[in-house]
């Protein structure tokens, strides 16, 4: 969560720039991307001397082979890839890191914007690099790469083996693990998936298959003794430090964790599971039904189902919002189990404000986008929003949005949301 | 009449897993995947199968091989699900390697025999569940399990590594940049119209099919957008291993990226199987009724892009051509009609098989047949002789077949039976007669 504290809520709109004045400049220019605090807007922008960011209009003074992936971090710092001499990197605000390498990619930041890793492929070997500093050893495969909430660990499957062509004796005897700052568990297994880190950062758990038919759940490199049909990514409890994990048993799904299970395995699916900040509230989205899905709150399944429930969101105090659609049409948004009127042609993921009493998600109709709040529309349509921000008392709502090509940062009171 | 017993074949996959199976383990598992995963279909076929042998010519093996009936739809049947049933599972190692080379190797899954069943009896859904048995025993054909361990372990069919991914497009992306000086290969476009989805292949071995995709969407105007993580590839070997669960995990990986990407619909290129598995399967498997995400298989988006007028052809593909149906999109999806209305459009010239759309015969590559490799290319190829007759038939060098195991399996056939014809996709065509953007360079 972005630390809205500081930032400008006076109500009003400014135009950050033009996108085709900056067109302009530029031989090509992409698609734009808002800070958090929707004071800067930056592109990838590309000229007869090459790559470089846009931000609100100005270039960064540095100029690459090629440039991607302009991202802000939480922070508000942007970083991009950037490539020098064939060699890529990571630059922010500006600054290439020292270390290059032979591609980069994926972008993962800590929960503050502080810490910046990527994904590093050298010599046909792979590994992370946390603010410049890659691991010291790589490995001949890593994907499921994933970092810390506070950016100081980085964890990735590893391949700790070479296997031969088609070698499916030597896959089924374990060459995969994790490694937590490159360093792997001591032990191999068929595979690895979505490696966690708990709230700390301190202790990893992962998803495996030990055979080609027994999934389970790894801890710390020690595996769990009971195995399952299937499973999907662990998490860690906040209050217990205890690890739980999606699993398929008797061909149903259910929220296990070490012997036993939290929630029975009743569910025809059940995934993106989710603690609220004060740890009271654990919700997924499930489906109790074949074809119908909805939100699961402390083990209870919500009245109302939907054929497609995405992007489950938590507030500080336990409540839940999440979007549910028909076929990735009539999206709504749907808070505590109620959803909102509105139908839209796409939607995005619900935001609270920080007591938690408010909600608003950018959404699109006809091509137009806009955002809602408590199912209320906002008085004015964008060619492309943002997802919103809420000022500290919730009372008013920062919008970033494109309109007719002027990058827009307007602040406004939730009276302007109309029903 | 021949039977299986007769033509077995090694392979080191299926070997390996009869040599480390406990015969104490193959009822109870047999038992458990036909208690928990099946139920009154496989029970209702068991029960009304005549017996009349009426999908005999159906099936492109039984045609190719004199009419031997152990090739026939039922004749595969009777020698595997009916053997497991009548033994209440407790067959033998040497059966279950017989179950395994029928199943995998013997069977394209194509649903030909479906058609001329008078109970409509799915004879590739009882194979399938065949090779879930034999998945779940282990005893599997050597390359396509390596083919499943790749889905498993990259979320990709073919070992691609998350960067090699990018920097193929990136690459496509500066070739294409020579030819239409304004193309962009958008990556990450969150809120982009569509999403395109390919199967590993293409980044690994037919990069220009990207190049010619983007071309055309490029010349078309349109706000698309591929992912940088893995969720790229639509292809699905483990649905035709029999591995349920790594099927499903690489399709929930590829909806949850276009989820995540905001795009309208996810756009597949010229690939049967993946669509299969997309659209059909592993969305079933994950508990949605219906594709959570719509997919559009390449043959439908060329059809309304040509029939919209987004892509006119400068000219047509000269002489005549002849078309292949494959038959995930055309028994699997109807897409027959919208097919030839898009060849019409960009050939001068067609000339059809016979039969043809739904009664097309299958290229003897697909339901993973291909991917079992070497050790049953022979059987493959000859198997397939009415295929090469029917080729033969049409007079025609070029043909058309918008899928990649189609591809596979029809080059073998074109070189085998020494057929002299060229094999195109769609896109092959249409990239190279559309009309191109004004800043674009001459093409060919
Ligand atoms: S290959 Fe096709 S026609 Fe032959 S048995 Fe299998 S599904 Fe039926
Ligand atoms: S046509 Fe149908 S009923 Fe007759 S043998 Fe074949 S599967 Fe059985």
């Amino acid at each position: 969560m972005p630390q809205s504290d500081a930032w400008d809520f006076e109500t009003g709109a400014r135009s950050l720039c033009d996108l085709h004045a900056c067109a302009r400049d530029y031989n090509w220019l992409e698609e734009p991307y808002f800070s958090p605090d929707g004071e800067r807007v930056a592109m990838a922008a590309v000229s007869d001397d090459g790559a470089t960011a846009c931000v609100n209009g100005q270039a960064w003074e540095n100029v690459f082979e090629k440039l991607w992936m302009p991202r802000f971090l939480p922070d508000g710092r942007l970083m991009a890839f950037v490539q020098t001499d064939g060699e890529w990197t990571a630059a922010v605000d500006d600054a290439p890191w020292e270390n290059t390498f032979a591609f980069v990619w994926n972008p993962m930041w800590s929960q503050d914007g502080s810490r910046l890793a990527i994904c590093i492929q050298q010599d046909g070997e792979y590994g992370i690099a946390v603010d410049d500093a890659p691991w010291e050893t790589l490995y001949e495969n890593a994907n499921q790469f994933v970092l810390s909430r506070d950016g100081a660990h980085s964890a990735a499957v590893v391949q700790t083996i070479s296997l031969g062509q088609a070698d499916i004796e030597g896959y089924q005897k374990g060459v995969f693990s994790v490694a937590v700052d490159g360093e792997p568990w001591g032990s191999n297994f068929v595979n690895c998936w979505g490696p966690a880190f708990d709230a700390a950062g301190e202790r990893v758990a992962a998803a495996a298959r030990f055979s080609l038919y027994d999934y389970g759940i790894i801890e710390e490199g020690r595996p769990w003794t009971t195995t399952y049909q299937c499973v999907w990514e662990p998490f860690f409890d906040p209050n217990t430090g205890e690890v739980l994990a999606p699993v398929r048993t008797g061909g149903k799904w259910g929220l296990a964790h070490r012997g036993g299970f939290r929630w029975e395995p009743t569910f025809h699916q059940l995934w993106q599971p989710a603690y609220s900040r004060d740890g009271r509230t654990l919700a997924a989205i499930v489906a109790p039904k074949f074809g119908e899905f909805t939100v699961a709150v402390n083990g209870t399944p919500w009245n109302q189902t939907w054929p497609v429930v995405t992007d489950l969101v938590l507030s500080p105090t336990g409540r839940a919002a999440c979007l549910a659609n028909e076929s990735n049409t009539r999206f709504r948004v749907v808070v505590d189990g109620t959803a909102w009127t509105g139908r839209y042609d796409m939607a995005w993921p619900p935001v609270f404000s920080p007591d938690g009493k408010r909600v608003a998600a950018a959404v699109e109709k006809h091509g137009r986008q806009t955002i809602v709040l408590d199912d209320k529309v906002y008085k004015e349509w964008f060619d492309k929003v943002w997802p919103p921000v809420f000022d500290p008392s919730g009372e008013k709502v920062l919008i970033r949005a494109v309109s007719g090509g002027a990058c827009l940062r307007i602040v406004d009171h939730i009276s302007s949301f109309k029903a | 009449m021949s039977t299986i017993a007769d033509r077995l074949i090694d392979d080191a996959g299926i070997q390996r897993g009869l040599n480390r199976l406990e015969q104490s383990r193959i009822r109870s598992i047999i038992k458990g995947v036909l208690a928990s995963e099946t139920g009154a279909r496989l029970k209702t076929y068991a029960e009304t199968c005549m017996r009349c042998g009426l999908c005999a010519k159906a099936c492109h093996y039984y045609m190719s091989h004199d009419g031997d009936p152990s090739y026939s739809p039922v004749g595969k049947v009777r020698q595997t699900m009916w053997e497991i049933l009548k033994a209440d599972g407790d067959v033998s190692k040497q059966q279950l390697q017989q179950f395994a080379q029928i199943a995998y190797t013997e069977c394209n899954l194509c649903r030909r025999c479906m058609h001329y069943c008078p109970l409509g009896i799915d004879t590739a859904y009882i194979i399938s569940v065949v090779r879930r048995i034999c998945h779940k025993l282990g005893v599997t054909p050597q390359y396509i399990q390596d083919t499943a361990h790749s889905h498993a372990a990259t979320l990709n069919q073919m070992w691609v590594k998350d960067d090699e991914w990018i920097d193929s497009l990136m690459w496509q992306e500066d070739e294409a940049r020579e030819e239409f000086p304004t193309l962009r290969i958008p990556l990450e476009k969150e809120g982009a119209d569509f999403m395109y989805s390919v199967i590993a292949p293409e980044p690994k071995f037919r990069t220009q099919l990207i190049y010619q995709a983007a071309a055309i969407f490029n010349a078309a105007g349109l706000d698309w957008t591929m992912p940088a993580t893995p969720g790229w590839d639509n292809s699905n070997m483990a649905m035709f291993s029999g591995d349920a669960e790594v099927m499903s995990r690489v399709e929930r990986a590829h909806y949850e990226t276009a989820q995540r990407l905001r795009v309208k619909r996810i756009v597949m290129g010229e690939c049967g199987h993946a669509f299969r598995a997309v659209c059909d399967v592993a969305n079933r498997w994950l508990g949605w009724k219906v594709p959570p995400v719509p997919v559009v298989h390449s043959v439908e988006f060329f059809w309304d892009l040509l029939e919209s007028g987004k892509i006119r052809m400068a000219s047509k593909h000269p002489g005549t051509v002849t078309i292949h149906d494959p038959c995930n999109i055309i028994r699997g999806r109807g897409l027959m009609d919208k097919l030839r209305d898009v060849v019409h459009h960009i050939c001068e010239d067609v000339v059809e098989m016979t039969p043809n759309r739904e009664h097309n015969y299958c290229c003897c590559a697909g339901g993973g047949v291909i991917n079992c490799g070497p050790p049953f290319k022979k059987v493959r190829v000859i198997g397939n002789k009415i295929k090469a007759e029917q080729l033969k038939a049409t007079g025609v060098h070029t043909l058309i077949a918008p899928c990649h195991n189609c591809h596979g399996g029809l080059e073998d056939i074109i070189k085998h039976f020494e057929l002299d014809m060229h094999i195109y996709f769609l896109g092959d065509i249409i990239y190279k007669h559309m009309e191109r953007p004004a800043d674009a360079g001459g093409g060919e």
